[in-house]
């Protein structure tokens, strides 16, 4: 599987605070409304400014705090293509898997806002178009990747009627 | 090579030897959500055709997060889990019950367990000798209907405590320091087990307050061994019968040792934007306070309110502030009403409201201003957490709190504990 687009860049410990704030809790219920605050505390104009297929692109502790599920859900249901850190919350990143977004650990530092990406999950790279790098991706575990091919957790016991990872 | 807590426990719930880093399905024993994540997990497994519910008994929805609703579309939200437990018999915690894990470790949860919840702060059980860790609404939604989930079974990190707090320092400011020490990504998927004499001294409501802000440094569970004060509680609470002592071997393999003497701690604070940016309350006089928040899972207990009384005895709030408080349950509400340690707060000119999260979570009762400050004794204190990205959130025990809610700016207790202690002033005894 192949995916481009550009990078949006974040710093290091994007909360899911940034990502999906407490102050907009009523709007758990009405995620694509939710999905159009899309980490607005931590860049106001991402979320009108992003298109469909382009990269949250973060250094350390993306997603760290709540356990909501909502903040994964809103990037993916924004369009977000995946989110690349250098490293990831616990809970988010399974949380990430969980609901079919993306979520790919890699050195992150030398990718600049803006810059063009390709994303080939097979060959386990991110090629960087605009500065012609390549960056290797650390691999998922098996159960997860079992977890993204079913399209999620939900989906995969429902097509197997229990857990079919290990 | 012997086992951890974390490796008996899942091994036991999978009914096979494990060791770190290994992936298992393991059967869980209670299950949890509150309003913020339980509509999700509710609408996750019907769209799954899943909506069953394995162990109703021990299955608790907690209304806790915006309790009472501010707005309707919370209101509606919350009729998504008063429907569910009418329609599978799942337990319902309703408004003004309290926060999801003080509910937990006061009624649920008993040591070898397992408890998965969709809140992050629900590895807070784990000082009872449980494995509890939190997770989101769809993995635990599987786990309400199935009765089980998939693990890693995380590595642990010993944190090793010995000597004794000094008056007016205490276990919050021992889980900052921490936190500070190894960061908020440092014991990422990680355990971390509590031990040392200092721990096996600790009550209860201290080890609670430890284990609930494991998370706070990445961390999958907060774990402490079950012994005689575990028991206690539990015969306290009515479940003496559900005791079991458990413990890792001596020989069981740690990824990391951490030491700490709590004899050289002071009060401590974390700072605005992260947990792990702290410094000590002596170097924050500076600091003006508009609102003080004491509650939460973290330090919402009898015993804090306790402490905050005692400083707010015959004092009153300084002019420029507001205190706000919030019993951790309704059972801790009760407590402090009979026992006069509300009477003494409102005195002081404290605003009580409901038990339950509170402001923690940016939703309602207590929303910062623009520029404001609060110095808050919940566990996080991220941008935008307290309703207002333009807000600033520091974090501290109880007594740096009360005390600072006098002086209206961020202030060191001590002076004014051990002259307190000095005349044994309860509850301060147990710490000299």
């Amino acid at each position: 599987m192949i995916k481009q687009g550009k990078a949006w860049k974040f710093g290091d410990n994007i909360s899911t605070d940034h990502i999906a704030p407490g102050r907009l809790f009523h709007l758990r219920t009405n995620l694509p409304e939710l999905a159009k605050h899309v980490l607005e505390d931590a860049d106001p104009e991402f979320a009108s400014k992003m298109s469909p297929d382009d990269f949250v692109v973060a250094g350390n502790n993306f997603g760290l705090g709540s356990s909501r599920e909502h903040a994964p859900q809103v990037l993916k249901i924004a369009g977000v293509n995946a989110v690349l850190a250098k490293s990831f919350a616990r809970i988010f990143f399974r949380n990430a898997i969980n609901i079919g977004l993306l979520v790919v650990e890699c050195d992150t530092d030398k990718i600049n806002q803006g810059d063009k990406l390709e994303l080939d999950l097979t060959a386990g790279i991110i090629k960087n178009k605009t500065q012609k790098t390549e960056i290797p991706m650390t691999p998922l575990p098996d159960v997860m990747v079992k977890i993204l091919n079913d399209g999620g957790l939900a989906k995969h016991i429902e097509k197997h009627g229990d857990f079919q990872l290990v | 090579m012997g086992k951890t807590i974390i490796e008996k426990i899942i091994g036991e719930h999978c009914q096979k030897n494990v060791k770190a880093g290994e992936f298992v399905v393991a059967d869980v024993d209670v299950t949890a959500v509150q309003d913020g994540t339980g509509p999700l997990t509710v609408q996750e497994i019907r769209k799954i055709n899943l909506e069953q519910v394995k162990n109703p008994e021990r299955t608790i929805l907690f209304i806790d997060h915006a309790a009472p609703s501010p707005r309707k579309e919370l209101s509606n939200a919350h009729k998504i889990l008063r429907d569910f437990a009418k329609k599978t018999g799942a337990i319902l915690s309703e408004v003004g019950e309290g926060v999801c894990h003080q509910r937990l470790v006061e009624d649920y949860v008993n040591p070898g367990e397992i408890l998965v919840g969709a809140d992050s702060h629900t590895c807070t059980s784990g000082a009872l000798g449980a494995f509890a860790t939190g997770m989101g609404s769809t993995d635990v939604g599987i786990a309400i209907a199935l009765g089980k989930v998939w693990l890693k079974v995380p590595e642990t990190f010993k944190v090793e405590v010995t000597g004794d707090f000094q008056p007016g320092v205490y276990a919050k400011d021992l889980i900052l320091h921490l936190i500070g020490l190894i960061g908020a990504d440092g014991a990422t998927y990680k355990a971390l087990e509590f031990t040392g004499d200092t721990i096996r001294k600790m009550p209860m409501t201290d080890r609670f307050c430890l284990s609930n802000m494991a998370v706070e440094a990445g961390g999958k569970a907060g774990i402490i061994a079950s012994d005689e004060i575990t028991r206690e509680y539990l015969e306290s609470r009515g479940r003496g019968d559900k005791f079991r002592l458990i413990e890792a071997d001596p020989d069981a393999e740690y990824e990391r040792v951490i030491q700490i003497d709590a004899s050289k701690l002071e009060p401590t604070v974390s700072c605005p934007h992260t947990v792990d940016n702290i410094a000590l309350a002596s170097e924050l006089k500076d600091i003006k306070v508009d609102q003080v928040f004491i509650g939460s899972c973290t330090n919402g207990r009898i015993e804090d309110l306790r402490i905050a009384a005692e400083i707010l005895k015959d004092k009153k709030v300084h002019k420029d502030v507001r205190l706000l408080v919030v019993p951790a349950s309704r059972e801790v509400f009760l407590q402090a009403t009979k026992e006069g340690t509300l009477e003494t707060l409102v005195e002081a000119g404290a605003a009580v409201n409901t038990p339950g999260c509170g402001p923690c979570v940016g939703v309602h009762a207590g929303i910062l201003g623009d520029d404001e400050v609060c110095l808050s004794t919940q566990n996080r204190n991220f941008q935008g957490r307290m309703g207002n990205p333009k807000g600033n959130i520091y974090l501290s025990s109880p007594a740096v709190a009360a005390y600072s809610a006098i002086t209206g700016v961020i202030s060191d207790p001590r002076n004014l504990l051990m002259a307190m202690a000095e005349q044994r002033v309860y509850p301060f005894e147990k710490y000299i």
